[in-house]
C-alpha cells in the first residue's frame, strides 16, 4: 500500500485541497511511524499486494464549507480486485480515510496489511460537536489545532468555540478593538487575532469540521464591560450604583446599536450558517436593582417578570442576527423562559436536572417543534474517579417520550469541556479518550451499546492515539507498546 | 534609564488582572519565620553568582552543591517571562550580585544520602550586595536555594528584584512524601525525573516508589531476572539497574530519599508463580494464584535474597514492605495452608497467618540492617512490629482514630489517608488537602511526636505519563505546605494567592501543573 489516488471519474481531483491535504496527512500517519500496535489476530497467509487506495467522490464541493446538511456517507471496499473508497462528498471521503487509517496495520517485518473489508458507513446524527472554552483559560492556537486533529480521528464535525465569557475576552474584534484590549487577560499574548481565527476555520474545514462560534449574551459578559462602557447594566444598592455590573443592559438603544455592529462583524468572520448566541444563566438580580430598568419594566407592562425582559433582549438580538442571514443555536434557557424564537432555532440542552430532567427537556423542546442538541450528560469537565467514559457512552440521546418526528428533531449533541479548571496543561488528557465515547454514541448505530465491546476497541484506539502523538490518558490499568514521552 | 513604565499603565484595569498578591509573595511552602522589608534590590543574570561562602565546610568538590547552584541559577534567570532576553547586558546598576552559601557544620553530608534524620534547616539573609544562605547540611542549602529562587521576581520590564528579607526555616515534619505507582502503568524515566524536580520545588523529600504490584513487575532484579521477564508488561516496560540508579541519584541531588515498596503478601499477581499460593476449587487447583505462599521455606529464602538485593540497590535505611489488602480466600481454599494453620494453632484466623508471614519478613529486613514501613493492616491485624517499624495510615474512614491507636502503641506513623490524589473530583479539591491537620487526633504530646509526616499518593489505575504531572501538581503542593509549614499557616485565601503564583512558576520551570481556577499566567503556557 503506497498511496492514495483519485479515481478518473471522481468529481474531486488533484487540486482538491481538502483531499490532497488529507492524503498527505494520512500518508504521514500511516507510513512515517516506526512502531505499530500488533493486530488482534494475524493469519499468516499469502496477501495480494495493493498499491493504492482509490477515492471516488461523486459530487464536487472541494472549496466549500461543511454544513449541517452535508452528507458524510462513504463505502470502503477492500478485496482482491479493489481498494476503493466511494463517497458523495469530500466530507464523506474524509470520514472514509479515517476509517481506512484505523484498519491498516503493519507487521513486525514492516509490511503493511489490511483485511478484506466491506464497509458502508454514515453518521447517525449530523451534528457531532465538541465545545472548548477559551475565556476561563486562554488556549494557545496549537492546542485548538491539535484538538481539531483528534476530533477528526473521532469523526467529530462541529467545533463549538465558546470564545468569550465573564473571565476574559480574547477575540480580537476589529469593530471594537477596546473589547479585546481591555477584556483579554493580556492583549499582547492572550488573544485570537483575525489571522488566528481564519487559521482555525480553514484547519477545521480541511477536516470536515464546522466552526460554531458562540458569543454568549446577555449573561456571561463581564469581560465585555471594560471595553464597552455603558454596555453592561450598572447594579444598584438602593439608589446608588455599587460599581459592579451585571448582564448586558437591555433597555438602551445603544446596546442594540452595539450588538448590530458587533454581530455584523461576527457574521462576516465566521462563515458557518449558524452562530451560537448563548442566552444561559442570566442573573436577574442586577437588573432588578437598577431603577432605570425598573421604570422600563413598568412601561413595558412586564410587571415583575424579568423573563420577559430577557425575552425582549433575546428577541431583538435574534432579529438582528437573522437579518445577517444567519441561523442560531441557543442554550435551553432561551426556550425555558419562553423567548419567541424562529422555528428553525436549535436549542442546546445542558442542564441535567433543572428545570426538569434533561430527557424531559428534550421531549419538551422537540414537542414544541424545535431541533435539539444534547450536552447535559456530556459535560466532560466534570471529572470523577474511575471509568466515567462508560456513563458517557451509555447515554441514549433519543431516550425520551416522543413521536418519530419529534425524535428526528434531535440533530445530535456536543461534549463540553468548560475551562474553569482546564488549560493546555491538562486539556488533551481530560478530553481524550473520554470524548471518544460521545463521538461513537453520535456516529454509530443506536444498537452499538455493548460497553465491553467498546472498551476493547477504545483501549486499542487510545494506544493508536498515543502513536499519533495525542496525549490521551489511560482508560484503565495496562500499557501501550509505546508510552507517551514528553518532548 | 532604569525606570520601568509598567505595561499595567498601558493596560488599565482589565478583568483578567491577577488577584491581589499575598504579602508573602509567591513563597511555597511558607517558611517558618520570615521578615520581608519593602526595600528591594535589583539583580541581573550577567552580574549574579551563587558561590561557596567563606568558612563553609563545602567547596567546589561538592558536586551536589555545584549541580544545585547551576540548576537554581537557571531556574532564576533561564525561564524569563520575556522570551527574547538574549542575555543582553543589563543597562542598570545591580545591587545584589552574590549569594554566598555557607555550610556551618563540619560534615556537610555532601556525598551522603538523605535520611529521616537529615537536617533541612537553613537561614537566609537577603541583603546587598551579598546575600548569605547558611545551613548545617547540604539538605538545608537545597531548601534555602529553592526559597531564594522564589523570592526573585521580574517586573514588567524584565528587571529582576528580591526584597530585603531574613528567613529562618525548617520543616515541621521530617517525612514529606509522594507515592508513585509504576505497576498499574509504567512510568517512563523522564516523567519520574520531572516529578522529582517538581517535588524539589515544593520541598518534598521522599519518593515512595510503589514499584511492583498485581498488574506488572517492571523492576529488573539481578538475582531473579525471571521476575521482570515474566512480570513486566513488555521488555521495554522495565526499570534496569541503571534506570533505578539514575533515579536514586537524581533524587539525592534534590535532597529526596527513594523508598522502594515491594508490597507483599498481597498485590503480587505479577510475581513468580512458584512463590504464590495456588488457589483451590474444591479438591483441585483452580489455576489461579493468590497472595505469597507463607507456609513454604522456599518463600522466605526467596524473600531474603530479594530483599538483600533491594537493600543493596536502594541506599535508604527504609524499605516499604506493603502488607495491605490481603485477600484470605485463596489461602483458605488451599489444603496445605489449612493444614499449616492447624499445625500452628491459628484456628480460622488468617490474620494470624498474615502476621506470621509479615513478622518473618520484618525479621529478614532487620537482619539486612534496614528498617521497615508497612501499611496499617499489618498493625491492625496484630502483627508484632519491630520497634522502629513505621505504620502508614491510608484508610480514610476515621483515620484520626487509627493515628491515635498506632501512636498509643508507641509506633511511628505517616499519614496518607486524606491525601489520595488519585481520587479526583470536580473543583478545587486542593483546599480540602490543605485543610487537613495531621495532628488532629486524641493523643499525648509524645504520641503526636511519633507522627513523622505524610504522603500524597497518586495510585496508577488511571494515571500514566499522559496525565500524571497535571494530576499531581499543584494539588500535591497543598500537602507540601501542610507538611513543611507551621501548624498555624491555615489562611486559605493567602494560600490561594501564593499557590496561584507558585503554579505559574512551576509552569515556567517546565512542570505541566494544571490551573487552580480561572485565570492565566503571565508567560504563555506551553
Amino acid at each position: 500500500m503506497v498511496a492514495f489516488r483519485y479515481h478518473a471519474s471522481s468529481a474531486a481531483q488533484p487540486g482538491c485541497s481538502v483531499l490532497d491535504e488529507a492524503f498527505q496527512r494520512y500518508r504521514d500517519l500511516l507510513f512515517s511511524s516506526s512502531w505499530w500496535q500488533p493486530p488482534e489476530r494475524t493469519r499468516k497467509q499469502h496477501a495480494p499486494e495493493k498499491s493504492s487506495l482509490v477515492i471516488l467522490v461523486s459530487t464536487p464541493g472541494c472549496n466549500e464549507l461543511p454544513s449541517l446538511e452535508s452528507g458524510e456517507n462513504y463505502t470502503l471496499t477492500i478485496n482482491d480486485d479493489h481498494c476503493f473508497l466511494l463517497s458523495e462528498t469530500v466530507w464523506g471521503a474524509l470520514r472514509g480515510l479515517e476509517t481506512f487509517s484505523q484498519l491498516v496495520w503493519r507487521s513486525p517485518e514492516g509490511t503493511f496489511f489490511i483485511n478484506k473489508t466491506e464497509i458502508e458507513d454514515f453518521p447517525r446524527f449530523p451534528h457531532r460537536g465538541l465545545l472548548l472554552d477559551t475565556s476561563r483559560h486562554y488556549l494557545p492556537l496549537t492546542s485548538i489545532l491539535d484538538t481539531l486533529d483528534v476530533m477528526a480521528y473521532n469523526k467529530f464535525n462541529v467545533f463549538h468555540w465558546h470564545l468569550v465569557d465573564d473571565s476574559s475576552f480574547p477575540y480580537d474584534s476589529f469593530t471594537f478593538p477596546e473589547l479585546t484590549r481591555k477584556g483579554s487577560y493580556d492583549p499582547a499574548t492572550h488573544i485570537y487575532t483575525a489571522q488566528d481565527v481564519k487559521e482555525v476555520i480553514e484547519y477545521a474545514r480541511l477536516r470536515g469540521i464546522r466552526v460554531l462560534a458562540e458569543f454568549d449574551t446577555p449573561g456571561h459578559t463581564l469581560s465585555w464591560g471594560p471595553g464597552a462602557p455603558g454596555l453592561l447594566t450598572p447594579c444598584y444598592s438602593g439608589s446608588h450604583p455599587t460599581g459592579t455590573f451585571g448582564p448586558v443592559n437591555p433597555i438602551l438603544n445603544s446596546t442594540y446599536e452595539f450588538m448590530s455592529a458587533f454581530f455584523l462583524e461576527v457574521s462576516s468572520v465566521f462563515p458557518d450558517f449558524y452562530l451560537h448566541l448563548g442566552g444561559d444563566e442570566v442573573d436577574f438580580t442586577c437588573w432588578k436593582s437598577n431603577p432605570d430598568i425598573q421604570s422600563f419594566m413598568k412601561k413595558q407592562g412586564f410587571g415583575n417578570d424579568f423573563k420577559q425582559l430577557e425575552s425582549f433582549y433575546v428577541q431583538t438580538l435574534l432579529n438582528i442576527v437573522s437579518a445577517y442571514d444567519k441561523g442560531y443555536v441557543v442554550w435551553q434557557e432561551v426556550f425555558d423562559n419562553k423567548v419567541k424564537v424562529r422555528p428553525d432555532t436549535i436549542i442546546q440542552v445542558w442542564r441535567e436536572e433543572t428545570p426538569v430532567r434533561y430527557t424531559k427537556e428534550m421531549e419538551l423542546i422537540t414537542g414544541a417543534g424545535f431541533r435539539a442538541l444534547l450536552s447535559a450528560p456530556w459535560y466532560l469537565n466534570h471529572i470523577a474517579y474511575g471509568p466515567d467514559w462508560r456513563e458517557v457512552y451509555m447515554v441514549e440521546p433519543l431516550d425520551f417520550k416522543g413521536s418519530p418526528q419529534q425524535k428526528a428533531l434531535v440533530i445530535g449533541g456536543e461534549a463540553c469541556m468548560w475551562g474553569e479548571y482546564v488549560d493546555s496543561t491538562n486539556l488533551a488528557p481530560r478530553l481524550w479518550p473520554r470524548a471518544g465515547a460521545v463521538a461513537e454514541r453520535l456516529w454509530s448505530s443506536e444498537l452499538v451499546t455493548s460497553v465491553d465491546f467498546a472498551f476493547k476497541r477504545l483501549t486499542r484506539f487510545r494506544c493508536e492515539l498515543l502513536r499519533r502523538g495525542v496525549q490521551a490518558q489511560p482508560l484503565s490499568v495496562g500499557y501501550c507498546e509505546q508510552e507517551f514521552e514528553e518532548t | 534609564g532604569c525606570g520601568c513604565r509598567s505595561r499595567q499603565d498601558l493596560l488599565l484595569l482589565s478583568p483578567g488582572t491577577p488577584p491581589a498578591s499575598s504579602p508573602f509573595g509567591s513563597l511555597w511552602p511558607l517558611p517558618q519565620s520570615l521578615r520581608v522589608s519593602p526595600e528591594r534590590f535589583r539583580l541581573a543574570p550577567d552580574q549574579f553568582q551563587i558561590v561557596h561562602g567563606p568558612g563553609s565546610s563545602a567547596g567546589s568538590s561538592c558536586s551536589l552543591l555545584e549541580d544545585a547552584f547551576r540548576r537554581y541559577y537557571e531556574y532564576m534567570f533561564g525561564y524569563s517571562k520575556w522570551q527574547n532576553r538574549d542575555g543582553k547586558k543589563s543597562l542598570c546598576e545591580t545591587e545584589l550580585s552574590l549569594l554566598q552559601v555557607i555550610i556551618t557544620s563540619k560534615d556537610s553530608e555532601c556525598d551522603k544520602f538523605p535520611s529521616i534524620t537529615s537536617d533541612e534547616a537553613y537561614h537566609l539573609q537577603v541583603s546587598k550586595p551579598t546575600s548569605v544562605l547558611k545551613a548545617d547540611k547540604v539538605w538545608g542549602v537545597l531548601r534555602g536555594l529553592e526559597t531564594f529562587s522564589q523570592l526573585l521576581y521580574e517586573d514588567d520590564c524584565g528587571s529582576y528584584f528580591v526584597h530585603e528579607s531574613v528567613i529562618s526555616d525548617f520543616p515541621r515534619f521530617a517525612y514529606r512524601g509522594i507515592l508513585l505507582d509504576t505497576s498499574r502503568h509504567f512510568l517512563p524515566l523522564k516523567i519520574i525525573q520531572t516529578n522529582l524536580d517538581a517535588m524539589a520545588f515544593n520541598k518534598f523529600n521522599v519518593l515512595h516508589w510503589h514499584i511492583v504490584d498485581d498488574p506488572s513487575f517492571p523492576y529488573q532484579s539481578t538475582t531473579f531476572p525471571e521476575l521482570n521477564a515474566q512480570g513486566a508488561f513488555t521488555p521495554k516496560h522495565v526499570y534496569t539497574p541503571t534506570d533505578v540508579h539514575n533515579i536514586i541519584e537524581y533524587a539525592r541531588l534534590r535532597g529526596i530519599r527513594v523508598i522502594p515498596e515491594f508490597d507483599t503478601p498481597g498485590h503480587t499477581q505479577s510475581w513468580r508463580k512458584d512463590i504464590l499460593t495456588p488457589c483451590y476449587s474444591g479438591k483441585h487447583p483452580s489455576g489461579s494464584y493468590g497472595p505469597i505462599n507463607p507456609i513454604l521455606n522456599a518463600t522466605y529464602d526467596f524473600m531474603m535474597k530479594l530483599f538483600e538485593e533491594v537493600g543493596n540497590v536502594f541506599p535508604d535505611d527504609y524499605i516499604h514492605l506493603g502488607g495491605d489488602e490481603v485477600d484470605f480466600s485463596c489461602w483458605s481454599s488451599n489444603p496445605d495452608v489449612t493444614e499449616f494453620m492447624k499445625k500452628k494453632g491459628f484456628g480460622f484466623w488468617y490474620s494470624k497467618l498474615e502476621s506470621y508471614y509479615v513478622e518473618k519478613i520484618l525479621e529478614i529486613v532487620t537482619s539486612l540492617n534496614k528498617k521497615s514501613i508497612i501499611w496499617q493492616e499489618v498493625f491492625d491485624d496484630g502483627a508484632k512490629l519491630q520497634p522502629d517499624t513505621i505504620v502508614e495510615v491510608w484508610k480514610k474512614f476515621l483515620y484520626q482514630l487509627e493515628l491515635a491507636r498506632v501512636t498509643k502503641q508507641g509506633h511511628q506513623a505517616i499519614l496518607a489517608a486524606p491525601w489520595y490524589l488519585d481520587l479526583i473530583s470536580y473543583g478545587e479539591d486542593w483546599k480540602s488537602y490543605y485543610g487537613v491537620e495531621p495532628l488532629n487526633f486524641m493523643g499525648s504530646k509524645s504520641q503526636k511526636e511519633l507522627v513523622l509526616g505524610g504522603e500524597a499518593c497518586l495510585w496508577g489505575e488511571y494515571v500514566d505519563g499522559t496525565n500524571l504531572t497535571p494530576r499531581l501538581w499543584p494539588r500535591a503542593s497543598a500537602v507540601g505546605e501542610r507538611l513543611w509549614s507551621s501548624k498555624n499557616v491555615t489562611d486559605i485565601s493567602d494560600a490561594s494567592k501564593r499557590l496561584t503564583q507558585h503554579r505559574c512558576r512551576m509552569l515556567r520551570r517546565g512542570i505541566a501543573a494544571q490551573p487552580l481556577f480561572v485565570g492565566y499566567c503571565t508567560t504563555l503556557e506551553q
